[in-house]
């Protein structure tokens, strides 16, 4: 079987459009028809659950309200986004994931270059770091409960020593003040740092361990052989790292409402805390246009890292 | 072996065994919080809320410095305890025979999360099937439309999802929170990477052998990927076990709330079992681990090749 020239049809094409985009319609079906089998299930879903009603998000995000559906245009945007509440909700995102996003692939990739050198038991302690991404988070949060709670052990442990109250230490609420930011920081870091670090594992495994050595006996520093040969090698799984990383920044919802409820302190009241309210007020207009300008923020900045992602890669493969 | 050799090796590998000893403290520090949770589990009612019970007492004006509550016995502050007085599987004989709630709850996550990792696994063999065997122009939009798809968060998949549970009156029932997850793009991705892996000429020998697709689907493309549709189910599995956003949203009814989001309320209300209900919901994702952590680790590194 041949793959026809597309270009072969275009005399017929002048003639009759229609019957030839049909020929080849009926070429292509022919060809393809068991991807098409294959594809459709996954095709209706998809389009039943996400892409067709997207579109109606879309169409809600421009109009007054669902029943009358006059065209406001971008009003429905301009009220989100002079929205107090969204504003802080969108703020406190926005800063956690720039905080914790350099925390988890550094610490991750820290964490994994630790495990790639020579020890005992590698595989133990792999196993001890991964553990966390295991746990449902609902089943800990009793302990991060315990630990930061007003009365909780890290206040009373704190308020035994004595060089600190002297100071004027005054135990703190950790989880209702503006500490609360860095409690989640890291409860983040401790669920999501063996992830990276298993992907920063498998990229280790594939540096070219001859280069290294001989750079070593050449007399370069660890530093050096670091910056010039095993970043080189691991910059994909940097990347993709961040990337996946930063979409899971957006789930920190999870701890957010499981630590704290669904009001929580000032500094944790997520986007999803956001959406939750206008999902229980059916304010159709702000939840689309939230979720728009939410999908356009991370398709600009998945995008981006993508074609960094793409130049690094041609740089890799030039030298 | 000779004293001088056993010496000099000792010598060598002191620094390896003082690196594994660090490293081993921060290793302790992750794995704390589950086994402080396994531990208290089977501290009697009482032991706990002796222990813990002001973290939760109302009354108390969260500003004030700890002083004794109302009830003498309880302590004024919080401290680790990791060894029960008195071993006691208090705890677990009241969550799983006296109160119904909890099990109702924990049957209510497995109706949830089962028939997702499933289907998605399902669904998703067979797109990616279509997408190895075909690779048109089409295919190309419609596998990278999806992967668009796979990066968005909730915030932006949750809009859609509520607008066609509405129309199909699905609000309030499982359905709304199983299909857009049997749905969901992320093993497509997956096993596509996968399965492009798989050398072509296996799959053609067998075509000229006049096999079908259908055939060469089952009995050779699955049996070839059946570590990555294990790694998968451990992944997907591990995902939804751990879900709080949709059944909040879709679920109005408290009473069809997974485990995942009751156990909040179990540890604000009933303290005294929450260790016990926690360690309760941790055991599947723990069997999972133990058993497919090879798995586990060689899908998520699998994620992150380049397909």
């Amino acid at each position: 079987m041949t793959r026809r020239n597309p270009l072969r049809n275009l005399p017929a094409l002048a003639k009759g459009k229609l019957s030839a985009l049909w020929i080849m319609l009926r070429d292509k079906l022919r060809r393809d028809w068991p991807a098409v089998l294959f594809l459709t299930p996954s095709m209706i879903g998809t389009g039943l659950f996400f892409f067709i009603p997207f579109i109606l998000v879309i169409g809600y995000s421009l109009v007054d309200n669902p029943v009358m559906m006059r065209f406001v245009f971008l009003r429905n945007y301009v009220d989100l986004l002079t929205n107090q509440a969204y504003l802080q909700a969108a703020g406190n995102t926005l800063l956690f994931s720039l905080i914790s996003l350099p925390l988890v692939v550094v610490m991750s990739l820290l964490l994994a270059m630790l495990l790639n050198g020579k020890l005992k038991a590698k595989s133990a302690l792999r196993s001890l770091f991964l553990s966390p991404l295991l746990v449902p988070v609902a089943s800990v949060v009793l302990v991060w409960q315990v630990v930061f709670s007003y009365h909780g052990a890290l206040n009373s442990t704190l308020s035994g020593w004595t060089w600190l109250v002297d100071s004027g230490w005054l135990p703190v609420d950790w989880l209702k003040s503006s500490n609360a930011r860095y409690v989640i920081i890291g409860l983040y870091l401790w669920k999501n740092l063996g992830y990276n670090m298993v992907l920063f594992l498998a990229a280790l495994n594939n540096v070219p361990s001859h280069l290294t050595d001989s750079a070593r006996v050449d007399g370069a520093t660890a530093w050096q052989r670091f910056m010039s040969i095993t970043l080189r090698f691991i910059t994909p799984t940097l990347l993709f790292t961040t990337i996946i990383s930063f979409i899971n920044s957006f789930k920190v919802f999870r701890e957010t409402y499981l630590l704290a409820g669904d009001y929580p302190y000032d500094v944790l009241y997520m986007l999803q805390h956001f959406m939750n309210n206008m999902f229980r007020s059916l304010d159709y207009q702000k939840l689309s246009a939230a979720a728009i300008v939410m999908a356009l923020v991370m398709i600009g900045i998945i995008g981006a890292l993508f074609i960094v992602e793409t130049r690094s890669g041609k740089d890799l493969e030039d030298n | 072996m000779h004293p001088a050799n056993k010496w000099r090796r000792a010598k060598r590998e002191t620094p390896i065994y003082l690196k594994t000893g660090l490293i081993l403290i921060l290793a302790l520090i992750f794995v704390f919080p589950i086994v402080m949770t396994i531990l208290n589990s089977f501290m009697s009612s009482d032991e706990i809320v002796a222990n813990y019970g002001m973290l939760f007492d109302k009354n108390t004006d969260p500003w004030a410095m700890p002083t004794a509550p109302e009830l003498p016995w309880i302590s004024p502050s919080a401290h680790f305890k990791l060894i029960p007085d008195l071993v006691s599987v208090q705890q677990y004989v009241e969550i799983l025979f006296k109160s119904t709630d909890y099990l109702i709850k924990f049957w209510n996550s497995v109706f949830l999360v089962l028939p997702i990792v499933a289907g998605q696994i399902f669904i998703g063999a067979l797109a990616a099937y279509g997408f190895t065997r075909f690779r048109g122009r089409i295919a190309q939009l419609i596998f990278f439309s999806y992967i668009i798809l796979m990066l968005m968060p909730f915030q932006v998949t949750l809009v859609p999802n509520y607008l066609v549970a509405e129309w199909f009156g699905l609000l309030d029932n499982p359905l709304s929170i199983i299909l857009p997850g049997v749905f969901s793009t992320f093993s497509v991705f997956l096993l596509t990477k996968y399965m492009r892996r798989i050398p072509r000429d296996y799959l053609e020998v067998a075509q000229l052998d006049g096999a079908g697709h259908w055939a060469i689907f089952t009995q050779i493309m699955l049996p070839m990927c059946k570590t990555a549709l294990y790694s998968l189910a451990v992944l997907v599995f591990i995902d939804y076990w751990n879900m709080v956003e949709q059944p909040i949203i879709f679920l109005s009814d408290p009473l069809k709330h997974p485990l995942s989001v009751f156990l909040v309320k179990v540890n604000e209300g009933d303290i005294g079992l929450a260790f016990a209900a926690s360690t309760l919901y941790m055991i599947p994702a723990l069997l999972m681990f133990f058993h497919g952590e090879q798995y586990l680790v060689e899908g998520i590194t699998h994620s992150g090749l380049k397909g």
